[in-house]
């Protein structure tokens, strides 16, 4: 290894990007050395994203000089940055959807070979699959990634960028779809490639597993780099400090709350993979649903909010027969759901925040047939301040606006249909640790006024945070309810995979 | 709404540059004679372009209204050759033909939602069945020796505005309200945004889709009776490449191809572009070869400047 640690591999200095009434990085200095690991933390518009984007060449710099191997280099494409071999993976995955995870992982660089050129289909094969290997993973090749779950389609990003060699590696929250066991391997992954002397960019919103992985931190508030400092100088409240500006208290608010009368009932519900699920869920009960990827969480809180059908099996709600056929039923019966991937299940991005704030009870806001625009208005600007939701106009397309705004635009959307139950799946994926506080606050507020919640999230400790119960599910059905004294990462995990051990 | 407004800024000054460079080359331009037979030549286009700019409002097309209008134009037509008294014949020919259109637009719609085609492929193969059956209908002749009452649907004028003027605006200010202050046009938009998203927000996506094409139909039937009345025949090949001309004003008019950005006052605006070149080139004897190169032209220049303004 050459100077492992201490030799700058790339560096930035006093990097400036100006969009029109904001400065989004201000002057940020930032270095990454041969064989080291180092995060950048900050909250959602710290300039995070608009850094990964000038190193990815998908953004141009305003001012300020990016230096490789202390040469000063420009970036301004995509394809200049893989050439000089820095390689960014993105938090939502960029993936072609049609294309199967191998021609994904080898786009752009397929193997050929003989007098045409004909493409070496054995060669790239070879390749996703030991690129795949090395994480551990088993996914079909041959299989388009539009048929892959989340985490899936990361896993076969995070392979792609493993096929580029690069120099430099930088993730964008890689982990936020990921499960534990994903997570360690590819912390396994990382932990080899800083070992053979890539430098890796790593931003994340999990302070633990910062603690677990980095080498050294940086943390960007307001497009400035606010301090560096080793991992092993500092813990976890003087970076929350230094993200927020401020002191923020315990990281799960948490309430005592009486549980009320039993809501709603799954008996012996059979539908896809899911098998035999029996649960009940109570007013003002925060009930967990934790699981690994693919165990069947979403499923369940598809066919509880009609979007997918229910084999066999009887469902009750508030004392009556209850079996949506769609979505509309569900939501007319008082049961919302906050999907996972806000982008592509949640949001009509095109649409202003507040007529997607509407969109699941238009009812609410027509008056003689017509929609009054006036109510309309002032209904979604109630959850607009309610939620301190930022906007950069009145009308502004929710695309324009950032992830933690985006998510609070579809919490709001389900706060305005007052409903009796809350699925939230994955409520906080790559939303940093403010916005997720304040998540916190309106699930427990939920809670506290009667509403039946149920959680769906990957980030365990989240679970045991907030919830009163945690049923865990595994294989498609349900291996244990567990409640907050018996929950322990332990005794989750182990029910978790049950059937896989 | 402002930026909504400020959206149709670029196309709404192509439009007055228009107006300008014609009324200093034609003296004739704006009489108020020349302005109203602007409206009536753009009404049968522009009422077809209302029902596209909510099809593809839902990320959808619509390629089967031209063919529709000729199928509309002759089953109408021959409903007056059949003996029956005019004032039986008259509203049964106007209902049976908006119904076709209906029909059609539902036809269209069930391959959509029921089989998942794409609405391309579904309104191409309706396009051809259609115009087949036209020429079909006819026998390949046109319908001719109409009573005179058919041909004042156009040529009617009421305080001096031709009829197909006012329904035109009529259709517009109705559609206008339809798409922006009724759950339908939230949805129309929602389903063209993102679909998946619309239906887990409770919206019956199918149920719009349907009724888009069938409002769609409805209206190039609509177009296809007054078309009928103002050559006062039925013509197995009227409406000929209309879907494009039509096609041309909603996306001229800033209504995105891939749904959920658009609206119909774009529509209006960009019918008139198109209508007012035409015209305006007319007046100035522009030879027709020349005209069809110079609105290709306008065409690709006014979705080329919206373009470069997003930016």
């Amino acid at each position: 290894m050459p100077n492992a640690g201490t030799t700058p591999l790339l560096e930035l200095h006093s990097i400036v990007k100006r969009y029109p009434g904001v400065v989004a990085l201000d002057g940020v200095s930032f270095d990454v050395r041969t064989g080291e690991i180092h995060c950048l933390l900050g909250e959602n518009g710290a300039g995070k994203s608009t850094l990964l984007n000038i190193l990815s060449g998908a953004l141009s710099k305003d001012s300020g000089d990016i230096l490789l191997n202390g040469r000063q280099v420009e970036i301004n494409s995509p394809t200049q940055a893989q050439e000089l071999g820095v390689c960014t993976i993105y938090q939502e995955a960029e993936l072609v959807p049609a294309l199967t995870a191998m021609e994904n992982i080898v786009l752009g660089h397929e193997p050929v070979h003989g007098f045409f050129s004909m493409l070496d289909t054995k060669r790239a094969g070879d390749t996703s699959r030991s690129a795949l290997a090395q994480f551990g993973e088993e996914l079909d090749l041959e299989e388009p990634v539009e048929h892959f779950s989340v985490a899936q389609q990361q896993i076969v990003e995070i392979a792609k960028a493993l096929t580029r060699q690069a120099r430099v590696l930088a993730l964008d929250e890689p982990t936020a779809s990921l499960t534990e066991s994903e997570r360690e391997n590819l912390f396994a992954i990382l932990r080899r490639l800083k070992s053979e002397g890539t430098g890796i960019i790593y931003v994340s919103h999990r302070l633990e597993e910062i603690f677990d992985i980095a080498d050294r931190i940086t943390v960007l508030r307001d497009g400035r780099a606010i301090n560096t400092c080793a991992v092993s100088e500092t813990n976890r409240q003087t970076l929350i400090g230094w993200m927020v500006g401020r002191e923020l208290g315990e990281e799960y608010p948490r309430v005592e709350r009486v549980r009320g009368a039993e809501i709603l009932k799954l008996e012996n519900i059979n539908a896809g993979r899911l098998h035999d699920v029996t649960l009940s869920v109570h007013r003002g009960e925060i009930l967990g649903l934790a699981g690994l990827v693919g165990a069947g969480r979403t499923e369940l809180a598809r066919v509880l909010f009609g979007a997918d059908p229910m084999e066999s099996g009887t469902m009750s709600f508030l004392g009556t027969d209850y079996k949506p056929r769609s979505p509309r039923e569900a939501i007319d019966a008082g049961i919302g759901l906050l999907t996972e991937d806000r982008n592509r299940l949640g949001l009509v991005m095109e649409m202003s925040a507040e007529r997607n704030i509407t969109l699941a009870n238009l009812a609410a806001i027509v008056k003689n047939g017509f929609i009054d625009r006036d109510a309309e208005h002032s209904a979604a600007q109630t959850y607009i301040k309610q939620l301190s939701i930022k906007l950069p106009g009145a009308e502004s397309p929710v695309e324009t606006l950032s992830g933690g705004n985006r998510q609070k635009v579809v919490l709001s959307r389900w706060l305005f249909t007052d409903a009796k139950l809350l699925i939230f799946d994955e409520p906080t994926a790559g939303i940093d640790i403010g916005v997720k506080y304040e998540i916190y606050n309106i699930i427990n507020e939920l809670a506290g006024r009667g509403v039946g919640v149920i959680v769906i999230s990957s980030d365990l400790p989240e679970l045991l945070g907030i919830c009163d119960r945690i049923a865990v599910l595994c294989g498609g059905t349900i291996t244990g309810t567990l409640t907050r004294t018996e929950a322990t990462q332990e005794t989750v995990m182990a029910l978790a995979m049950k059937y896989e051990l | 709404m402002t930026w909504t407004h400020y959206d149709k800024l670029g196309i709404s000054l192509a439009l007055l540059a228009e107006v300008v460079i014609f009324a200093a080359l034609s003296p004739y331009f704006l009489t108020a004679d020349n302005l109203l037979n602007v409206s009536l030549q753009i009404s049968v286009t522009a009422i077809i372009a209302v029902g596209m700019t909510f099809v593809i409002l839902t990320g959808g097309i619509d390629l089967s209204v031209g063919a529709l209008v000729a199928f509309t134009g002759v089953v109408t037509t021959s409903l007056f050759t059949f003996g029956l008294p005019l004032a039986l014949s008259f509203p049964l020919a106007i209902l049976v033909g908006v119904l076709l259109g209906a029909a059609s637009g539902a036809f269209a719609g069930f391959f959509v939602v029921r089989f998942n085609i794409t609405p391309f492929i579904v309104t191409l193969a309706l396009m051809t069945m259609l115009r087949g059956a036209a020429f079909l209908y006819t026998g390949g002749r046109p319908i001719w020796e109409l009573p005179e009452a058919f041909g004042t649907i156009a040529s009617a004028r009421l305080a001096g505005i031709p009829l197909p003027t006012l329904l035109t605006a009529i259709i517009f200010a109705v559609a206008h309200v339809l798409l922006n202050y009724t759950r339908f046009g939230r949805a129309v938009y929602a389903v063209g945004g993102n679909k998946e998203a619309a239906r887990l927000a409770g919206i019956n996506t199918n149920g719009v889709l349907m009724r888009v094409y069938i409002l769609c139909g409805a209206l190039a039937s609509v177009s296809g009776i007054i078309l009928a009345s103002r050559v006062n025949s039925g013509q197995p090949n009227a409406g000929l490449m209309y879907e494009l001309d039509v096609i041309a004003a909603v996306v001229v008019g800033g209504t995105s191809l891939f749904g959920g950005r658009g609206s119909i006052m774009g529509t209006l605006i960009g019918s008139l572009l198109i209508g007012v070149l035409r015209n305006g080139l007319n007046l100035l004897n522009v030879e027709s070869y020349v005209q069809q190169i110079v609105v290709g032209a306008v065409i690709l220049l006014a979705v080329m400047m919206d373009q470069m303004r997003k930016k």
